[in-house]
């Protein structure tokens, strides 16, 4: 690609946004407290999240004691087991990964990549933050109430979650619904502003097609979890009444512990449907931020423009409308018009094809690359492992006759971590690599880092590569204990024990990160403005971290997409988005 | 669904975005809407609620086919109410209309007597509510029932949310906000009212088909 001179204005549209009036706090409590800064919720948002999935993530160890060793450790009974499970992975799924992602770096990236000073209602930004945490809280409490937390599966399936005999059937179900509740009402309100501004907010020059990918993941991500987010909001509204006051929405005519309860002909498949219309985008809420934010990664650290950028794009739109019609595919062996199966079964096969896109872009963004082997970068090609892994298992269970030997066997289990627990986390640990320089202006430290990635990324695989065989061997997943079983082998309890081993050592080595992120806060290497040298406009910033309204006295103007790396002809190996054509000297220190 | 699918091809489909003359021959705009944020917020709360709805409206339909299912009279206040609503509809049109206008004292008659209406709405709601409890169809008589209190319900509490909003405008019009700084205010309420009026003709409409 060559330079053609021109007039720099006639690149860059006029401005159709007039500047927005900055909210500025007044005391300490306002600024770092109840702030309306975008990058101050951010981080509040992000350490909630880390915080408590690191509750989430003891709990899975005391999982694991117990399916490793079992019968060794007295304090896990039959019922707090299922209840480790359920917090752990409702925790994991929507307060850590949908928080961290859409609240954490859709909070700190919207407004800094699209060039604009905060979001567009600071406001109900921030009351948005503070409704998480609440739901945070009351979700946290029903650790300490008569009866515990819910114990019925993540997917709270009723009848037996409000039956008695299911752990936490009073107190705990009611604590789980009303925090889903709130975490929705504060969600909507967070995802209005990320929402409105990319669309709204955007500098000059930043057209939708210069959008980082990042972007595009997360503003994708968030219009799922706002058209999704309902279907679960009125489930738990209904299963609430049904607890509490006694309706039938989804509780059939049901003898309880020998006695005939009030209820009557509800429908536990209604719940399925609509718990399913909402859990199914809920994986590409999660995963969708992550493929944004790994093409960025992928892209940087290779020094090369990323692969069939269009394509990307419209890919993250076709997945995301291809999520809605896709629901039932987790509902097989609840019974089914066979012909229901037929169309999930297609439809979930069809979204394999945008997502095989995406796999193929990443990888020949790779190609012929100048990749640089930084932590970021581990972590991202780390992605594409346990992605195609986790997606080729996914071809298995979408197929209604292969799903039901398998369904509720630890195959499933390994599956959907493979695919939306290990892959979106590594993308996270990438992620905080990357843009942790930006936040606090110093590097993290890279031989702890190299540690983190080694142990956590071949870690995942001694942990879940077994779990695919015991999944065959039909091992069920959310047992106490398995038993004398005939069909199932001795030998799958030492895989058990070593599967164990394997997640009790990544677990602990999240302790190193945990470690760097502190240590380097104080320590670590000064990283000045854009170390990666990258192109996008929030390693543009005058000041770093950047200050509150983020880009000084006068917003960026946009010239040219966000992947001009190793562009032929230019004297660096990278042109910010920013720069007016013409002029060849890159503005930033590598 | 359409719209938003035809205005990102015009955005995204003929632009190449590696070429850097792209931005000033095939880009007209920066594909931002003509309008203020708040609005274009509000547009996609509405998608948000529209969701809510018609999710509610699907489980209701996937429930009124199990054999339990024993539709109940709806009272005769709903049509007084459906017309009260209608009214307060038609007020807040008239109140956005002075708006543009810029004339004073319409917007004042206008949403005062929009939300008077709202609130007579609501209070006839309860009514209802209080009627079919008399007449012995409880919450928890039959899932007809319970969906009836838990549309009406949700259906009220998006009416209450919008009435806050039309307090603050109100309390503003009171402090002799001048017309130009209200009228963004009272065309977002409109828009509201106008749509929270079709959820419930369409709530009405599968209540008395049912």
């Amino acid at each position: 690609m060559s330079y053609v001179a021109h007039d720099e204005t006639a690149y860059a549209p006029p401005a159709e946004v007039e500047e927005m009036e900055l909210y500025h706090a007044k005391t300490w409590l306002g600024k770092y407290v109840f702030s309306q800064d975008a990058k101050v919720i951010a981080i509040q948002y992000a350490v909630t999240a880390i915080a408590v999935g690191l509750v989430a993530l003891v709990l899975s160890g005391i999982m694991r004691l117990q399916l490793g060793f079992p019968g060794s450790f007295s304090f896990i009974d039959p019922s707090n087991y299922l209840q480790f499970v359920t917090m752990h992975g409702m925790i994991m799924v929507i307060y850590l990964l949908t928080a961290l992602f859409l609240g954490g770096f859709g909070n700190y990236l919207i407004p800094l990549m699209v060039g604009a000073r905060d979001m567009v209602f600071p406001y109900v930004n921030m009351l948005s933050y503070w409704i998480y945490l609440w739901a945070v809280l009351l979700l946290m409490a029903s650790l300490f109430v008569p009866g515990g937390p819910t114990g019925s599966g993540w997917t709270l399936y009723p009848p037996q979650a409000i039956l008695p005999g299911t752990p936490g059937a009073t107190w705990g179900i009611i604590l789980m619904l009303v925090s889903l509740a709130f975490f929705i009402i504060g969600f909507t309100m967070g995802g209005l502003n990320y929402v409105v501004t990319v669309l709204q907010a955007r500098t000059r020059g930043m057209t939708l097609m210069r959008l980082p990918l990042t972007v595009w993941g997360i503003f994708m991500a968030t219009i799922l979890a706002l058209l999704a987010f309902p279907a679960l909001f009125v489930s738990a509204i209904m299963m609430t009444l049904d607890s509490l006051l006694g309706t039938s929405f989804f509780m059939p005519a049901i003898v309880s512990m020998g006695k005939q309860l009030d209820h009557a002909g509800g429908s536990p498949i209604l719940f399925q449907h609509l718990f399913w219309f909402f859990g199914h985008p809920e994986v590409y809420i999660v995963a969708l931020p992550a493929f944004g934010v790994v093409s960025d990664l992928l892209s940087v650290h290779a020094r090369k423009n990323i692969f069939g950028y269009r394509m990307m794009v419209w890919a993250i739109l076709a997945i995301g409308g291809l999520s809605f019609v896709v629901w039932a595919h987790h509902m097989y062996v609840s019974g089914m018009n066979p012909y229901f199966g037929f169309f999930f079964a297609t439809t979930t096969l069809i979204i394999a094809v945008p997502t095989a896109l995406k796999v193929y872009n990443w990888v020949l963004t790779l190609w012929h690359g100048n990749i640089h082997l930084t932590v970021p970068m581990l972590f991202a090609i780390g992605f594409i492992f346990t992605f195609i892994h986790g997606g080729l298992t996914g071809l298995f269970l979408g197929n209604v006759t292969v799903d039901l030997p398998l369904s509720d066997t630890m195959f499933v289990v390994a599956h959907f971590h493979m695919v939306m627990a290990v892959a979106p986390i590594l993308v996270i640990f990438g992620a905080i690599y990357h843009w942790y320089p930006k936040i606090t202006g110093r590097m993290l430290n890279d031989t702890l880092g190299k540690f983190h990635f080694w142990f956590t990324f071949l870690g995942s695989y001694a942990i879940y590569l077994p779990m695919h065989y015991l999944g065959f061997l039909g091992v069920p997943r959310r047992y106490f204990a398995i038993g004398g079983t005939d069909f199932i082998p001795e030998s799958a309890q030492s895989l058990n024990a070593a599967i164990t081993l394997a997640a009790l050592i990544v677990g602990t080595v999240q302790v190193v990160f945990l470690y760097n992120l502190v240590w380097s806060y104080f320590k670590g290497k000064p990283s000045g403005g854009n170390p990666w040298g990258a192109t996008t406009l929030e390693w543009q910033t005058p000041d770093t971290p950047p200050k509150h309204g983020n880009f000084g006295p006068t917003l960026p103007v946009v010239y040219r997409w966000a992947y001009d790396y190793s562009v032929p002809g230019a004297d660096r190996d990278f042109i910010p988005q920013n720069q007016p054509p013409g002029k060849k000297t890159g503005t930033k220190e590598t | 669904m359409a719209i938003i699918v035809g205005w990102l091809l015009r955005q995204t489909l003929n632009v190449q975005p590696w070429v850097e003359q792209s931005a000033s021959k095939n880009v007209r705009s920066d594909g931002a809407f003509f309008l203020p944020p708040v609005k274009v917020g509000l547009g996609a709360f509405l998608a948000v609620a529209t969701s809510l709805f018609a999710l509610s409206i699907s489980a209701y339909f996937m429930r009124m086919h199990v054999a339990d299912w024993s539709p109940l009279p709806e009272p005769r206040v709903l049509w007084l109410n459906t017309a009260l609503l209608i009214l307060g509809g038609i007020f807040f049109q008239r109140a956005r209309n002075a708006a543009q206008r810029g004339q004073i004292d319409g917007v004042r008659v206008g949403l005062l007597a929009g939300g008077a209406f709202t609130f007579a709405f609501l209070v006839g709601q309860l009514w209802a509510w209080q009627q079919l409890n008399a007449a012995g169809y409880f919450l928890t008589t039959n899932p007809a029932n319970a969906f009836f209190y838990m549309l009406t319900a949700l259906h009220g509490l998006h009416l209450l949310g919008g009435l806050w909003v039309w307090g603050t405008t109100v309390a503003k019009l009171r402090r002799g906000v001048g017309v130009g700084k209200l009228r963004l205010s009272v065309e977002l309420c409109t828009v509201y009212w106008h749509f929270l009026l079709a959820v419930w003709l369409v709530l009405f409409a599968l209540l008395l088909s049912t």
